[in-house]
């Protein structure tokens, strides 16, 4: 028995090393092995940032490349610092981050690589399957707290959100709570469950027909049931979908974004077509998200 | 010979010495690197601001009261359950049980100790809570209480574990000699071995909170993490925030520096003293005891 794992361990090792040696012997001798790419940032483009590079290594196997995440702002922060080449973010940069980008001497160059649906679900056996913006809004800031209030059974509301670190939290309170207005200061409801991630919220969900929950559109699992999104009282109710992002019919969608520390060149402009491309944009449909629009990179 | 003898002597108990101290030393240490992350909270956020009941950080909001009457509701509801279950079960084990049931019972009490919290979270958010809101009609079932029930299930096997090794410690010529005078086997249990076991049993309730209020994962994902304040006894059947699911959510986003990051530090501070003052008030409960007895019996 012993020898037996002997042998695998010593068989182990050396299938290791044969993979870790260079392809120095064969393999692509014209290409430096020095492109190294460093991405950094967001936590909701993590998965597919690590799609893509996977990908593209397996096609370009003379680029490295790290991924990691650590939230929008850490990305920013650190291609500000000129740690990374590629910083990652859920959001827009702000002004004050590009005048301290400025004043380092790095000039953030924005990429809109995918875009991203927030669906608000609920439990399916709740009657409730259409609602404005600004009732959403009222109930998750307190001022509904039953169903009958939106048309619904009797039951209390339950408000599930993520945890105030994660960029879905600060977008949902800024498009959804505060109507995308910079003046008005309302929060969420006191009793609003932070829960720590997607799968304690589906979870929750789909066992409470009380509760009430929003998460990016890839992570919706099919038995739990989705709410019709209208941005005025009367107008038109409409589900979240590839199709409905794109013609910005959904009002609670957003892009997602990479930057550069100027118009990339080399390596970090071939990655940048490549995302663009087709080819890549397939997984981004995959993964859930929604394709950036035919025509990407609205440049202002 | 006899020189290399005394050597070696001297550098074991020396060695022996350090590592007893150096459970000071880093005791000491992290206090220090707790108050020093979290003292400049007082020169940043007021006093009010501090005592207020919003928790919301990424708005400067930092009021810790919701968060600290969180903590204590859970740890108090983890307690009522896990001494009377932990310590009942100790007995049991020591004094009740025959020979072969004590050898089976013991080990899984300790097997339960090691089941990994969040696999106890994962059960308490996939079973208990669903269950809880059913059979008590509330809202949602991620509530403080379905935190106290886990938490007192974590804290069962400490408390079993060293309650009854105190118990078993007991001479057994303390219960012959209450045996001969007549006394039954409850009384024996109640008026003798327990008492003469105290401090070891309070080392264990300690231990058993300690391990309570230091929990995190599991409280985590099963009280649902509203930061609201609970003073009443209906608030163990509604959401609640704890200080230590508070540090584990928010720690690994926050800017090293900012205002926030001073904030958790100080609410790792307060968890530190809540703990400190918990010890210190059972060891001297502990003290007196012993000074007693020691006092009877001479």
């Amino acid at each position: 028995m012993n020898r037996f794992i002997l042998v695998g361990i010593v068989l182990l090792t050396l299938v290791f090393i044969q993979s870790c040696s260079p392809a120095s012997s064969e393999g692509t001798p014209s290409v430096s092995p020095a492109a190294y790419i460093e991405n950094k940032g967001s936590d909701t483009i993590v998965n597919l940032a690590l799609a893509w590079a996977e990908k593209y290594q397996s096609e370009h196997p003379e680029v490295r490349m790290s991924v990691t995440g650590g939230g929008s702002g850490t990305g920013i922060a650190s291609l500000i610092n000129g740690t990374v080449d590629i910083a990652n973010s859920s959001r827009k940069i702000k002004e004050e981050e590009i005048k301290e980008a400025k004043s380092k001497g790095i000039d953030p160059v924005e990429f809109v690589v995918a875009r991203d649906a927030i669906a608000v679900i609920v439990n399916p056996e709740n009657p409730v399957s259409q609602l404005t913006l600004k009732q959403i809004s009222n109930i998750y800031s307190g001022k509904y707290s039953n169903w009958t209030e939106v048309g619904g059974e009797d039951r209390p509301i339950v408000r599930l959100s993520r945890e105030t670190n994660s960029g879905t939290h600060v977008y949902f309170l800024e498009t959804v709570l505060r109507l995308g207005s910079k003046e008005d200061k309302t929060l969420f409801s006191m009793d609003t469950l932070l829960l720590p991630s997607s799968e304690v919220i589906i979870a929750e969900l789909r066992q409470n027909p009380n509760a009430m929950g929003y998460d990016g559109l890839g992570y919706v699992p099919k038995d739990l049931k989705v709410i019709a999104v209208a941005k005025e009282e009367g107008g038109p109710y409409v589900l979240p979908s590839i199709a409905t992002v794109n013609d910005k019919s959904y009002p609670i969608a957003r892009d997602l974004y990479m930057y550069t520390n100027g118009e990339p060149t080399g390596v970090v402009k071939e990655y940048l077509d490549w995302i663009l491309s087709p080819e890549a944009q397939e997984i981004v449909a995959q993964l859930g998200f929604v394709p950036a629009s035919p025509t990407p990179n609205p440049s202002p | 010979m006899e020189k290399s003898l005394s050597w070696r002597e001297f550098a074991i108990t020396r060695l022996i010495k350090a590592s007893g101290y150096s459970a000071i030393l880093f005791v000491v240490l992290i206090f220090f690197f707790l108050v020093r992350e979290g003292f400049p909270t007082f020169g940043e956020v007021g006093a009010s601001s501090l005592l207020s009941i919003r928790w919301y950080p990424i708005e400067d909001y930092f009021g810790i009261l919701p968060l600290i009457t969180g903590s204590l509701i859970v740890t108090i509801g983890a307690g009522l359950i896990a001494v009377p279950f932990g310590i009942g079960t100790a007995i049991y084990i020591s004094e009740i049980a025959p020979r072969w049931m004590r050898e089976i019972l013991k080990p899984l009490v300790e097997l339960l100790g090691g089941l990994p919290s969040v696999v106890l979270g994962f059960l308490g958010f996939l079973v208990l809570s669903p269950f809880l809101r059913a059979f008590l009609n509330l809202p949602t079932g991620l509530t403080a209480l379905t935190g106290s029930l886990l938490l007192g299930g974590i804290a069962v096997p400490t408390v079993v574990s060293v309650a009854e090794d105190a118990l078993d410690a007991v001479p057994r010529a303390y219960r012959e000699g209450a045996w001969a005078l007549g006394a039954t086997r409850w009384q024996t249990i109640w008026r003798v071995t327990l008492p003469a076991a105290r401090s070891g049993v309070l080392t264990a309730i300690m231990l058993g909170v300690g391990r309570a209020i230091g929990e995190t994962m599991t409280v985590m994902m099963v009280t649902g993490n509203a930061p609201v304040l609970a003073l009443k006894l209906g608030s163990l059947f509604s959401p609640v925030r704890t200080m230590t699911a508070t540090i584990a959510a928010e720690m690994g986003e926050v800017a090293s520096g900012s205002v926030h990051y001073h904030v958790l530090f100080f609410i790792g501070m307060l968890l530190f003293l809540i703990s400190l003052g918990v010890n210190i008030a059972a060891s001297s409960v502990v003290f007196r005891a012993k000074k007693r007895a020691e006092r009877i019996l001479s």
